[in-house]
C-alpha cells in the first residue's frame, strides 16, 4: 500500500491505507479526528460532511485515493474553544442543538454557504441544510444560528 | 417526635446521601444522577438544582450520570420524569447536605442555626465569613448516612440558579467536533464488530461458509458464531464493515417466516386476537334514547425511533468483569438484562452511560450493548466496539407500534359528549430489556430466554393507553384497551407511546363534533373545559396565534387546534397549527403554549417542546414504518423520509407560568399529541374534508381531492 498524501485542516498528512477505504473511516480511525460522524454510510444525513477544495462533501463514501493530495477541512478545522468559528459561536448563543451528534455536518454545510453567500436569506439557509438530517427537531435554533453567523461575519468584516 | 414525612419514592430507592453528593477535593463537589442525557438537556437542569439547593456555582460540580458503580439506580431515563421524579429526590438529598454541614457547624462552634447560611460553599453566620467551608468540614461530617426528608428544601422565592435560562453544559463539546459521543470512544486495543443478524425472530443459521467470509475480507477478521449469533470482529473497521454488508450472502437460514407487508397499515389490529381492558365504567348496553352516537376510527403505522446515528456499544470481559458502555436509557436495567443473558452476577457487571444520538425511546442501544458484551464474554481481554449499521437499526431496533384509535361519543342536546369512549388496539408500547429478555443478541444465542408477555403499563400514566382519557368534563368517560400481543415487528416505547395517535383520534374528534355542533373549535372545547390551567393555555395559544372562529374551510389554507395534558398528569400543551395544501401539506406556523409548573431551565423546556413540534410534524406528515415479506424494509432514509430544514415551520412557543409552588410537570414529551392533532386539524380545514389516517401524504391528500 503506498502512502496517500492529504492536506487535513491545513496540516500535510499521508495514510497508508486501502485506497478504496472511506475518507471517513481515514479520518475517524486513522487520523483520530472524531469530530466528523457516521451516520448513515449512504450519503443520505449529512452527519459526515467535511469540506473538499472549499466544497461540502460527503466522506462516507468517499474512497481515500479520490481525494489525496486535496484540501480537506473538517469540523476540527473551522474553529476551537479558544478562537471558535462565528458560526460555531452563533450555535452556542442560540443553543442550536439537542443530541448534538449531527452538528458538526450541519456546520461545514453553513460554512460552505457563508462562504458562498454571506447574506443568505432563511429559504436559502435552509436549502443548504437540506442534505442535514436532525432527528431532535433543533431545525428553528439552527436556522436561527446561521443567520446569527452571517451576520456577526459581515460585522466582522465591516470593522 | 413527628413521623418521618415521605421520601420522593427516588430517594426512598436510593436514601444514601452519599449517592447523590459528595465533596472529593477542595472546591469540587460531585454530584451524581441516574438520568442520562438523551440530547434533553438533563445535565444542565439537574446542575441548576444541585448548585441551587447546596449554594455552589456549577462550575465546582462534576456531574457523574447514568453508571452503576458510580450513581443511583433511577431506572429509565424516559417518559418526561426526570425533572418532575429525579430532580425533585436530588433536590431533596443536596437540601439534605446543605442542613447536615449547617447542623454541624452549629453544633460545634456555637453558631446560631438560623443564622448560618452557605455561599459558595463556604458556611457563613449572620452574613460574615466563618472560615469554614463544605470542604473543611467534610470529614466530619459523614454523608454515609439516610435521607430523612426532614430538611427544608428553598422556597421558588429564594432561587437564584433554578428558573434562569442555563446555556447546555455539552453543546460545546459537540460544537467544536470533540469526541462527545459513544461512537468516538477508542479503547486501547480495541476490536471493532458487526452481527450478522437473524433475519426474522427464531430463525436459525443453516450453515455459515465462513471461508467465503474470509475471502470477501480485505484484511484479517474473526468471525464469533454462538447459536444462532454471529458476528465479525477486526482490528480495521473498514475491513469489518464491508464484510459485514456482504455477509448475508454467506448465510442459509432456517425459519424465514414470511411477513404480511399488509400489516404496515393499522387495521389488520381489529382481527387480531388482543388482551382486553377497560378503565373507567361499563359502556352502556341500551343505546341512550334520544341520544345522537358519533364514531369515527383514526390510525397511524408503525413509527420508527429513527436516530441519526445507528446504536453503538463496547464491552470489555476481563478478570472475571464485565464493563459495558452503553448509550442505554437504564443502565441498571441493561445490567440486569445483561446478567441473566451471560449468567453472570450482575455485582460483576458495570455498565456505563455515554451520550449516544438521540433516541426518543427504546432503539438499538440496548442491543448494540447486548452485542458488544456477548463478542466480549467470548473474547476475553479485548474492547469491543460494536456500530451498527444503518440498515441494521432502521431494520431492527424495536420501532413504535402501529395503531388504530375509535373514538366514541354519545351527544347530548347541545351536540356534547353525554358519553365518551376511546378505543384502542395497539401492539405493546413497552418491551425494555429490565422487563425480562428482549435482546436481540440474547435471543440468538443457545436456549434462549422465553419472550416477554405483552403487557401494558398500570394507568395512569398508561403506554397504549396513554391519553387514552379525555381532559375534558364528559360525565363519562372510558378507554376501551385491546393489546395485541404479536406483531409483525418488534415494537416498544417512541416518545409519547401511545399518546400521540389517542391525542390525535381524541382532538380530530372534538373538532368533528364541534364543526357538527356548529361552534367553534376552540370555543367548544372550552365549553367542556374546567381545568384551570388547561384554559388558561388553550385561550394563550388562541391569542398568540391570532385565532378567530369561523375561519371559512376548504381553501387550501388551514388553522388547527390540539391540547392535551400529556398522560394526564405531565405539563399541559396547546398547539395551532396553520398549513397550506395543495397536493402536498406544507406546515407554515406552529405556535404552542405550555404549562410545565416549575421550570428549572426556561430555554432548555422550550427547546424541548420545539423538538417534539418539529419531530410530531415528521410524524404527522412523513413518516411509517414500511414491510415486505422479509420484515422492515424501510432501511435507509430514502424510503424512511423525515422532514427536512426545507419543510419545517416557523415555530412560537411560550411558557405559560402558573404562579408560584407548582411543581415540576414532565415536559420533554408534552407538544407531540397535539401537534399532529393540530396539524390534522389545520389540514381538515384547509381541504374542507377529513384524513383520518397518517401519515398526511400527498397520496392521501389527492384521494380526498378527487372525492371533494
Amino acid at each position: 500500500m503506498q502512502p496517500i498524501p492529504l492536506i487535513v485542516n491545513g496540516r500535510s498528512v499521508s495514510v497508508t491505507v486501502d485506497p478504496d477505504t472511506p475518507l471517513l473511516d481515514a479520518l475517524r480511525n486513522h487520523l483520530g479526528l472524531k469530530g466528523t460522524k457516521f451516520g448513515c454510510g449512504l450519503e443520505q444525513c449529512g452527519c459526515c460532511l467535511v469540506l473538499i477544495d472549499g466544497k461540502p462533501e460527503k466522506s462516507c463514501g468517499k474512497a481515500l485515493a479520490t481525494v489525496a493530495g486535496k484540501d480537506i477541512v473538517t469540523i476540527e478545522g473551522i474553529g476551537t474553544p479558544d478562537r471558535p468559528h462565528p458560526l460555531q459561536q452563533a450555535f452556542l448563543d442560540e443553543q442550536a442543538g439537542q443530541c448534538g451528534y449531527c452538528l458538526p455536518g450541519i456546520l461545514i454545510s453553513a460554512k460552505a454557504l457563508l462562504d458562498r453567500n454571506p447574506s443568505p436569506s432563511r429559504a436559502q439557509i435552509a436549502e443548504a441544510l437540506d442534505d442535514n438530517i436532525c432527528r431532535c427537531g433543533s431545525h428553528v435554533r439552527i436556522l436561527r444560528a446561521v443567520e446569527r453567523a452571517a451576520r456577526l461575519l459581515r460585522e466582522g468584516e465591516a470593522r | 417526635m413527628s413521623a418521618s414525612p415521605a421520601l420522593p419514592p427516588l430517594l426512598a430507592g436510593n436514601p444514601r446521601l452519599d449517592q447523590w453528593v459528595g465533596f472529593p477535593a477542595p472546591g469540587r463537589v460531585t454530584v451524581s444522577t441516574g438520568r442520562v442525557e438523551i440530547g434533553q438537556g438533563v445535565l444542565t437542569a439537574m446542575l441548576q438544582i444541585a448548585a441551587e439547593e447546596l449554594d455552589v456555582v456549577s462550575d465546582r460540580i462534576l456531574l457523574q450520570t447514568g453508571d452503576t458503580d458510580l450513581t443511583p439506580n433511577e431506572g429509565y431515563t424516559a417518559g418526561s420524569q426526570s425533572i418532575q421524579f429525579g430532580g425533585v429526590a436530588l433536590r431533596m438529598a443536596c437540601a439534605e447536605v446543605r442542613s447536615l454541614f449547617l447542623d454541624h457547624a452549629a453544633a460545634s462552634f456555637g453558631y446560631s442555626r438560623p443564622g448560618l447560611s452557605v455561599h459558595d460553599g463556604a458556611i457563613i453566620h449572620h452574613g460574615e465569613a466563618t472560615g469554614h467551608d463544605y470542604w473543611s468540614l467534610s470529614a466530619a461530617v459523614d454523608l454515609r448516612r439516610h435521607a430523612t426528608g426532614r430538611s427544608q428544601i428553598k422556597n421558588v422565592g429564594e432561587y437564584g440558579v433554578v428558573g434562569q435560562n442555563a446555556p447546555r453544559v455539552d453543546l460545546a463539546a459537540k460544537v467544536f467536533g470533540e469526541a462527545a459521543f459513544i461512537h468516538d470512544m477508542a479503547l486501547d486495543g480495541m476490536v471493532h464488530a458487526r452481527v450478522v443478524r437473524q433475519p426474522r425472530r427464531g430463525a436459525t443459521i443453516k450453515t455459515v461458509d465462513e471461508a467465503a467470509l474470509r475471502r470477501a475480507a480485505k484484511g484479517p477478521i474473526e468471525i464469533v458464531c454462538h447459536g444462532n449469533f454471529l458476528a465479525i470482529l477486526g482490528v480495521d473497521e473498514t475491513v469489518v464493515e464491508a464484510v459485514a454488508a456482504v455477509a448475508g450472502n454467506h448465510v442459509v437460514w432456517d425459519g424465514l417466516d414470511a411477513i404480511n407487508p399488509f400489516q404496515e397499515e393499522a387495521r389488520w389490529l381489529l382481527q387480531q386476537p388482543s388482551i382486553d381492558r377497560t378503565i373507567g365504567p361499563p359502556a352502556p348496553t341500551e343505546p341512550t334514547p334520544g341520544a345522537t352516537r358519533y364514531e369515527a376510527n383514526y390510525t397511524r403505522m408503525h413509527i420508527a425511533h429513527a436516530s441519526v446515528a445507528p446504536s453503538c456499544g463496547l464491552a470489555l470481559y476481563r478478570d472475571g468483569r464485565l464493563t459495558v458502555w452503553t448509550h442505554s436509557q437504564g443502565v441498571y436495567p441493561l445490567r440486569d438484562a445483561l446478567a441473566r443473558t451471560l449468567k453472570l452476577d450482575p455485582a460483576a457487571i458495570s455498565v456505563k452511560h455515554v451520550q449516544g444520538p438521540g433516541c426518543y425511546g427504546h432503539n438499538g442501544a440496548d442491543d448494540a450493548a447486548a452485542d458488544a458484551a456477548v463478542i466480549a464474554f467470548r473474547t476475553p481481554g479485548k474492547p469491543v466496539r460494536v456500530r451498527w449499521r444503518r440498515e441494521e437499526e432502521f431494520g431492527f431496533e424495536p420501532v413504535s407500534p402501529a395503531m388504530v384509535v375509535m373514538a366514541q361519543a354519545r351527544l347530548d342536546a347541545s351536540g356534547r359528549p353525554a358519553d365518551w369512549t376511546t378505543e384502542i388496539w395497539s401492539g405493546r408500547h413497552t418491551s425494555r430489556p429490565g422487563g425480562g429478555g428482549n435482546l436481540l443478541a440474547a435471543e440468538a444465542l443457545p436456549d434462549p430466554p422465553p419472550p416477554a408477555p405483552a403487557s401494558e403499563s398500570a394507568y395512569p400514566p398508561g403506554a397504549g393507553t396513554r391519553n387514552g382519557e379525555p381532559l375534558y368534563d364528559f360525565p363519562t368517560k372510558r378507554i376501551v384497551h385491546h393489546l395485541i400481543a404479536e406483531t409483525p415487528v418488534r415494537t416498544s416505547s417512541l416518545r409519547g407511546l401511545g399518546a400521540t395517535l389517542n391525542v390525535f383520534a381524541i382532538e380530530s374528534c372534538m373538532d368533528e363534533l364541534a364543526e357538527r355542533a356548529g361552534v367553534d373549535p376552540v370555543a367548544y372545547r372550552l365549553s367542556v373545559l374546567s381545568d384551570v390551567r388547561a384554559r388558561v393555555i388553550v385561550e394563550h395559544v388562541a391569542r398568540i396565534s391570532g385565532w378567530q372562529a369561523g375561519m371559512r374551510s376548504g381553501t387550501g389554507r388551514g388553522h388547527g387546534f390540539g391540547f392535551a395534558r400529556y398522560k394526564n398528569l405531565a405539563a399541559y400543551a396547546a398547539v395551532v397549527a396553520e398549513v397550506e395544501v395543495d397536493e402536498n401539506v406544507r406546515l407554515l406556523r406552529v405556535w404552542c403554549a405550555a404549562d410545565a409548573g416549575l421550570v428549572i431551565n426556561p430555554d432548555g423546556a422550550i427547546n424541548q417542546l420545539e423538538g417534539g413540534i418539529i419531530q410530531a410534524a415528521s410524524w404527522a406528515l412523513k413518516e411509517g414504518v414500511r414491510l415486505d415479506t422479509g420484515g422492515i424494509s424501510s432501511r435507509d432514509w430514502e424510503s424512511y423520509p423525515v422532514l427536512r430544514f426545507s419543510e419545517v415551520p416557523e415555530v412560537t412557543v411560550e411558557l405559560v407560568s402558573p404562579g408560584a409552588d407548582h411543581p415540576s410537570l414532565g415536559v420533554g414529551e408534552a407538544s407531540g399529541g397535539p401537534t399532529v392533532a393540530a396539524i390534522g386539524n389545520a389540514v381538515a380545514h384547509a381541504l374542507g374534508a377529513r384524513i383520518r389516517d397518517l401519515p398526511l401524504t400527498r397520496e392521501r391528500v389527492m384521494a380526498v381531492l378527487l372525492k371533494v
